[in-house]
């Protein structure tokens, strides 16, 4: 059935095991951001070093599809340049704005493209996106932090 | 007469249309906007047909038809609740209306009975659905009062122990929700009114999940003010009803003001025509407000009370197929007292969108999420929940069907 391409294998995963979600003590920056249409909530933090992620963590409280989303994103942008994010999360972008006309890059985004069934469900385009708006939104703090620092 | 729920779903067209792969619509979402028949669809587009034109105004027959329909669902509207006409007020929306009333007393000055200023203060409750809880916190930080609310048990009750400190000399305005659009609660309005008034506030009701659903008489009701949706009570879109008591609306200022709600106007001055014209500024939604009227009228062929009792045959089966699913969980009363045919639930792991998502592959259309009373599902600690919310061309069969719904849900999610 057509549900089957919304919950592939690789999204139950990692909903039931999440990655990288525990909060780090330490990071250059932390954002909250909220889905205000369904209640789901997400903290992220981002630890940089120059222009290299280092690490990614997270808490949050959403629907499968959020939290496989930011787990998948945990994974795949954690020892990535920022340069190579933005790569990553453009293509994520567009495949999400594919409405089903496209599998994704699989060379480039991993078990990201296992998420590529969500783009025929427009309702569910802001659950997916939600981990990656706060990882644009922190990573540009963390870079303007270094900035004024 | 007992009703029959699968004799009315053929009045409603769109509960014939297939869902997804071809599965049969069961519509349970009627607590966020209900269907509408056949005759109350008629009933708009026949007014644009046939007798369009902007009401009290003109010298035109079509002018005086238009009226005359739009003053006929004003007094079908108004019997309907047990009002005069002359304290229904057509807005676009229960948003506006409730909008209306907290705009308008923020538009009372010295003297005025609804003046508002710093040592006053404003009642709500915790289950508020954001309609009835946002204007009153704007309101309170225009005028300086003080934004009080009762909270809500565990149960999914409005907590009173507290009523006579809650509602205290300096309450102005109590505004409550009759049925909780999250927990189908229906609150004990007797006990809130009697002491409103014994403190000289006044009593507003969010009917928007009641006045469809049941009896609603606003005098029996002993409360001021009180708003509903036409969407929710299969009528159109775009029409709300605002009833005042008439003395009230008579001291009430205006909200939006304009055409057809002055009695004398100069270039730096206005007076204004009594209520309802007070508040109905500029040409009104004529169309929506006659499908209203048949809405009601609709309603009222099958009998209100008769739709509550056949909900709540529904709702004691509901409550009694979930309940007995390990993990579900109902979030709101569990027995029949004081309650409509709104059920929130949660299903263990699975988060309320996926459920939703799942049970919309099966073709039925649930609503999930904090259902715009954030506030509550925070108190409630559950971040969001699934609604099924049960209208008269439900059937047993439906409610089954949601049921196994929920189980299969279990078995796909757990593989």
């Amino acid at each position: 059935m057509q549900l089957d391409n919304l919950y592939q294998e690789v999204i139950l995963d990692h909903y039931k095991n999440p990655q990288h979600k525990r909060l780090s003590p330490t990071y250059d920056a932390q954002v909250h951001h909220i889905n205000p249409s369904c209640g789901d909530e997400i903290t992220l933090n981002v630890t940089l070093d120059g222009q290299l992620i280092t690490d990614i963590s997270w808490d949050g409280v959403g629907c499968s599809i959020s939290q496989a989303s930011v787990s998948i994103l945990s994974d795949l942008l954690i020892g990535k340049s920022l340069s190579e994010a933005q790569v990553i999360s453009d293509s994520f972008m567009h495949l999400m704005q594919s409405k089903g006309t496209e599998k994704g890059d699989e060379n480039l985004l991993e078990d990201a493209v296992a998420l590529a069934g969500v783009s025929q469900y427009p309702a569910r385009i802001k659950c997916a996106l939600l981990g990656w708006m706060a990882f644009k939104d922190a990573s540009l703090q963390a870079l303007s932090g270094q900035v004024s620092n | 007469m007992k009703l029959n729920a699968y004799e009315i779903a053929k009045d409603f067209p769109i509960l014939s249309r297939t869902i997804r792969d071809g599965k049969r619509l069961v519509y349970l979402d009627s607590g966020a906007t209900s269907q509408k028949p056949n005759l109350v669809i008629d009933a708009e587009t026949n007014f644009y047909r046939t007798s369009n034109a902007a009401v009290h105004r003109g010298a035109h027959q079509l002018a005086e038809e238009a009226t005359d329909a739009y003053e006929g669902a004003r007094g079908i509207v108004a019997r309907f609740i047990g009002a005069e006409s002359e304290e229904v007020v057509f807005t676009k929306s229960a948003t506006e209306s409730l909008n209306l009333v907290a705009y308008a007393i923020g538009n009372a000055k010295s003297g005025n009975r609804f003046h508002l200023q710093a040592g006053d203060s404003i009642v709500v409750s915790e289950m508020e659905h954001h309609a009835n809880l946002i204007p009153w916190q704007q309101l309170a930080e225009r005028t300086g009062a003080t934004l009080k609310w009762f909270s809500v048990t565990p149960e999914g009750r409005l907590d009173l122990s507290q009523l006579n400190s809650i509602i205290d000399a300096t309450a102005k305005v109590v505004a409550i929700t009759h049925q909780s659009n999250v927990l189908g609660t229906i609150n004990p309005l007797a006990e809130i009114t009697r002491r409103a008034h014994e403190v000289g506030a006044v009593v507003v009701l969010d009917a928007c999940q009641s006045v469809p659903h049941m009896k609603v008489d606003v005098k029996a009701l002993d409360i001021d003010f009180l708003a509903f949706s036409g969407h929710k009570a299969v009528g159109p879109t775009g029409v709300g009803v605002f009833w005042g008591r008439s003395e009230l609306l008579a001291e009430l200022p205006p909200f939006l003001t304009g055409g057809s709600m002055i009695e004398n106007v100069t270039m730096q001055t206005a007076t204004w025509a009594p209520a309802p014209r007070k508040f109905e500024a500029g040409v009104p939604n004529m169309a929506q407000a006659v499908g209203l009227g048949a809405a009601l009228t609709y309603l009222n062929s099958i009998g209100i009370e008769e739709i509550h009792r056949h909900e709540l045959t529904l709702t004691e089966q509901l409550l009694a197929g979930l309940s007995e699913i390990d993990s579900v969980k109902i979030i709101g009363p569990r027995t029949l007292e004081s309650r409509g045919g709104t059920v929130s639930f949660t299903a263990g792991e699975i988060h309320p969108h996926d459920l939703g998502q799942f049970l919309d592959s099966q073709g039925i259309a649930v609503r999930t999420g904090h259902h715009c009373a954030w506030p509550l599902t925070r108190a409630l600690g559950v971040p969001s929940t699934t609604r099924a919310s049960i209208y008269l061309y439900n059937t047993s069969e439906e409610i089954d069907a949601l049921i196994s719904g929920v189980r299969d849900a279990q078995k796909y999610f757990s593989r």
